[in-house]
């Protein structure tokens, strides 16, 4: 257990032990550095006090040697800083495959998190222990940042039709630990934060499930605003639309009009949304108008997931623009010349 | 025993640049183009700018002694912490040593009349109190709320307070920044006098040119880049709001290019003050001269290479973050080497305990423990986790104030002999360097700790678990603010009752010291000839001194 006076917080999650042992790697070196420096220099005060006011010190220019050591030395310890650090933040940065998926939203001053079955919470956050939690980030307003110390974890929350940030953690311990917002935001920013529970699988299985969850299934919500922003009337489902169907489209290669392809992932579908004409999908016309503005980042997520429901239904004649990639489809779509 | 040579009873000279053009009055200050009285003009302003900062960190530290926060509101808090960081950093720690030493020193440091544009001089005086109105204006109708760093979107559509008029305070504040450096620039490369070569050049022009360099590249970026947000406030432009298809992160990149060099500004000119001190109260050569001086020029190119090491959680490319990381590693070689050489410089050396001299090596101290755990900033797995909490609060405190604000006050206790021509009491000023050492790290260091427990930055309020540090903080800081408080009144005192102190009351090696104190007008009566080494006190019988020292071993250690 933790002393009143703690100097680390409690570690939580699998990246803790790396980064403090990281810091104690750091502060040994720094520790041993600063003290040699002020020991010398409070040994050098008394012992070559001046004895006789008109004395003067030994001439000594310098020492190529010396200066060699100094620089080398450092050097390579910082070197050695460097890379351990580097291996961690690499890891920290390549989410692997096999995440619970969660978004989290921040705005002026609150987080609103959607668990993977529609579950909403305000400055909670509920994770099972032991496994992979991705979160994607996504800011109504300013930029904030999600920081879980427990977790030695953050990561800045970017409004923008281009970013979508996520992070990724995988809780090791039980409990309930402060998340902050750690990026200023305005008046409350003290007041942005709240707590991650972190329960064992089980619990948070019933937990999830006993929450009324059916009432916010995101999938739902997406399909309504989907026939409400009236989508539904270019991109139909059978591809006769003046737009590609979505059908089979999130997770595949699309193919551009500029003729490079790319992976629709979230934060394709959120740019193609928010700003339709950035990549225009191979085969079509730029006619989509911009809902820049006009979707809040909760719909943007339900038209998200509802485009991504769609996944596994069959892909229609004409084709939704899919390039033939990869052997996920059904079938082929059509080539269009 | 004394541990300065008894010296004759001086008369302050009868002419000089305080009372040429007394009867004049206060026009003969507001247009003078004597560096040495623009320097002085300098340090009026820049004090007041102090002050103002100053009083806002004491209100920022009460209002902390509690979870839910003792003192004002939250709206009020968060315009304390911005003001007090555009105050200290745009108005005082920037222009602070080589607006007020730096003017006041280079000319007469390399044997010139004056800065190679006296007047140009002036007009960043003023340039700098029109920015300075513009921020006050800010400060008093409404306040300041964004944080010094003004991201965006918050700075430029959300913030409710006076942005607008900060905003142009600080771009026109920037002019000032970029001539001074222009005026640093050409002086040292024209108007050495003879015999005054690049290496024999004191190591604070070394400092200051390198200093310059980064004014004169950097400045006009974030002037840029503020203007930027400015205008996307006034007219609704879309450089950074991501709703017209902005780019927020764009404008911590322009940003944080300016405002990561900016930190040498601040801390290379006080570098350079350590690097006077340290020999001359050791009465040795500096170790290292060259090495010192090259690691100035290291700092300030390297510098421009680093700015993204304060976006590491931003989402930016891991490679960009890699290549930052490593750059900022490489960053602190040349640091390292400055106090390495410092140290080594004491080695055998006539070590006296004047108040400078304790100011120096209390500014190693702090800048050792503030760079150091730079190493810890610049490690990405680490930075994960103490980005953006206290723990970088104290990191850039021990740069900037343990640093930079040392450095400036050490300078001032060196230098201050030159420029009123009195002392101050001498045990009241070592009384002084150590309070403010102790306070400072009771301040600061506690900080540290709460960083890493998760404290972010910029809190008004915050988790109980948390109060004990924050109480050790606040209480730390009563402490800091009687060493900042005592030598602002023996220093006044000193002004008209301090004893005169002669031409070269140390003494020093330095040109500065070769004229009368305060110096005439023309600083020179007869322009110098340079013929020594820097920091040689063998072979300068003119300081009275060298009797019972210890003899060198012949070039024995070239």
């Amino acid at each position: 257990m933790q002393s009143q006076l703690p100097l680390y917080p409690e570690q939580a999650s699998n990246f803790a032990p790396h980064v403090d042992a990281l810091m104690i790697f750091i502060t040994s070196v720094c520790v041993f550095f600063a003290a040699g420096i002020t020991i010398a220099i409070i040994y050098f005060f008394f012992k070559y006090h001046r004895k006789q006011a008109d004395a003067v010190g030994v001439p000594i220019h310098g020492d190529p040697r010396l200066e060699a050591a100094w620089i080398i030395v450092p050097a390579i310890l910082a070197l050695g800083m460097f890379s351990w650090g580097a291996v961690v933040y690499v890891d920290y940065r390549h989410t692997p495959s096999d995440t619970l998926d969660i978004y989290v939203i921040g705005k002026q001053w609150m987080w609103k998190v959607q668990q993977p079955n529609g579950l909403k919470e305000i400055n909670e956050l509920h994770v099972p222990v032991g496994r992979n939690i991705r979160l994607t980030l996504a800011s109504e307003d300013v930029i904030h940042d999600f920081f879980v110390p427990a977790f030695r974890v953050k990561m800045d929350v970017i409004p923008g039709y281009n970013h979508y940030n996520t992070m990724w953690f995988r809780p090791t311990k039980a409990g309930r630990y402060h998340f902050f917002c750690s990026q200023y935001c305005g008046t409350n920013h003290a007041l942005m934060g709240g707590w991650v529970t972190v329960m064992e699988p089980t619990d948070y299985a019933a937990w999830l499930s006993g929450s009324g969850a059916s009432e916010a299934n995101p999938i739902a919500a997406g399909e309504k605003l989907f026939a409400e922003k009236a989508c539904v009337t270019c991109h139909l489902a059978n591809g006769t639309g003046r737009a590609p169907s979505l059908n089979g489209m999130y997770g595949a290669q699309v193919l551009l009009a500029d003729g490079t392809s790319v992976t629709a992932d979230d934060a394709y579908v959120r740019e193609s949304i928010l700003q339709p004409n950035a990549k225009i999908v191979a085969g079509y016309q730029p006619l989509m108008p911009a809902f820049q503005g006009q979707l809040t980042e909760e719909q943007i997520i339900a038209l998200t997931a509802y485009i991504k429901s769609l996944q596994s239904q069959p892909v229609p004649a004409k084709g939704s623009g899919v390039a033939p990639v990869k052997g996920a489809e059904t079938a082929p779509p059509t080539e269009k010349r | 025993m004394s541990t300065t040579p008894p010296f004759p009873e001086y008369e302050l000279p009868e002419s000089h640049y305080l009372n040429v053009g007394y009867g004049a009055g206060i026009r003969s200050w507001l247009l003078t183009t004597d560096h040495k009285r623009i320097a002085l003009l300098y340090l009026a302003s820049v004090t007041v700018f102090f002050f103002i900062g100053g009083v806002f960190a004491t209100l920022i530290r009460i209002h902390l002694l509690t979870p839910e926060g003792a003192l004002v509101s939250p709206e009020t808090y968060n315009k304390l912490f911005t003001m007090h960081g555009v105050a200290m950093i745009f108005f005082f720690l920037i222009p602070s040593i080589p607006a007020v030493l730096g003017n006041f020193l280079i000319p007469i440091m390399i044997g010139a009349k004056d800065l190679a544009f006296p007047r140009i001089n002036l007009l960043s005086w003023y340039i700098y109190i029109i920015g300075g109105s513009f921020v006050l204006y800010s400060f008093s109708t409404g306040g300041l709320d964004t944080g010094w760093t003004f991201y965006t979107p918050l700075s430029s559509i959300y913030s409710n307070s006076a942005v607008t008029p900060a905003v142009i305070g600080i771009f026109i504040n920037g002019f000032s920044s970029i001539l001074t450096g222009l005026n640093f620039i050409v002086t040292i490369h024209t108007m050495r006098a003879p015999g005054m070569t690049w290496f024999r050049l004191p190591l604070f022009c070394w400092a200051h040119y390198a200093t310059s360099l980064v004014m004169i590249l950097g400045t006009p970026v974030v002037a840029i880049t503020l203007l930027l947000a400015g205008l996307e406030r006034m007219f609704h432009l879309g450089f950074f709001n991501p709703s017209m298809g902005g780019d927020p992160i764009l404008f911590q990149h322009l940003f944080w290019f300016y405002s990561h060099p900016a930190v040498y500004i601040m801390v290379l000119p006080a570098m350079g003050v350590v690097s006077e001190i340290i020999p001359t109260f050791a009465r040795k050569p500096i170790f290292g001269y060259s090495f010192i001086a090259a690691s100035s020029i290291a700092i300030a190119v390297i510098g421009f290479l680093v700015w993204a090491h304060h976006m590491f959680v931003t989402g930016e490319s891991t490679y960009a973050a890699l290549a930052f990381s490593f750059l900022s590693y490489l960053v602190a070689i040349p640091s390292a080497i400055k106090v390495f050489n410092w140290t080594a410089t004491l080695y055998k050396g006539s070590i006296s305990w004047d108040p400078p001299m304790i100011y120096a090596l209390g500014f190693i101290g702090l800048f050792t423990i503030g760079g150091l755990t730079g190493l810890f900033l610049a490690c990405l797995g680490l930075d994960i986790h103490i980005h953006d909490t206290y723990f970088v609060v104290a990191h850039f405190h021990y740069i900037m104030v343990g640093g930079a604000v040392m450095g400036y006050v050490g300078g001032l206790h060196f230098w201050w002999p030159k420029i009123t021509g009195r002392l101050y009491p001498k045990t009241l000023s070592q009384f002084a360097a150590i309070v403010l050492f102790i306070g400072f790290n009771l301040t600061f260091f506690p900080q540290f700790i709460l960083g890493y427990l998760g404290m972010p930055r910029r809190y008004h309020s915050y988790p109980p678990e948390f109060q004990v540090l924050n109480v050790l903080s606040t209480a730390g800081a009563s402490i800091l603010a009687l060493g900042y408080l005592l030598p602002m009144f023996y220093l006044i005192w000193s002004m008209r009752y301090g004893k005169i102190a002669g031409p070269n009351p140390w003494p020093a090696t330095g040109l500065e010291w070769k004229t009368d104190s305060p110096p005439p007008t023309e600083n020179f009566q007869v322009t110098p000839v340079v013929d020594w080494e820097p920091y040689d006190y063998r072979n300068r019988p003119d300081l009275g001194l060298v009797a019972g020292g210890p003899l060198a071993p012949a070039h024995g250690d070239d």
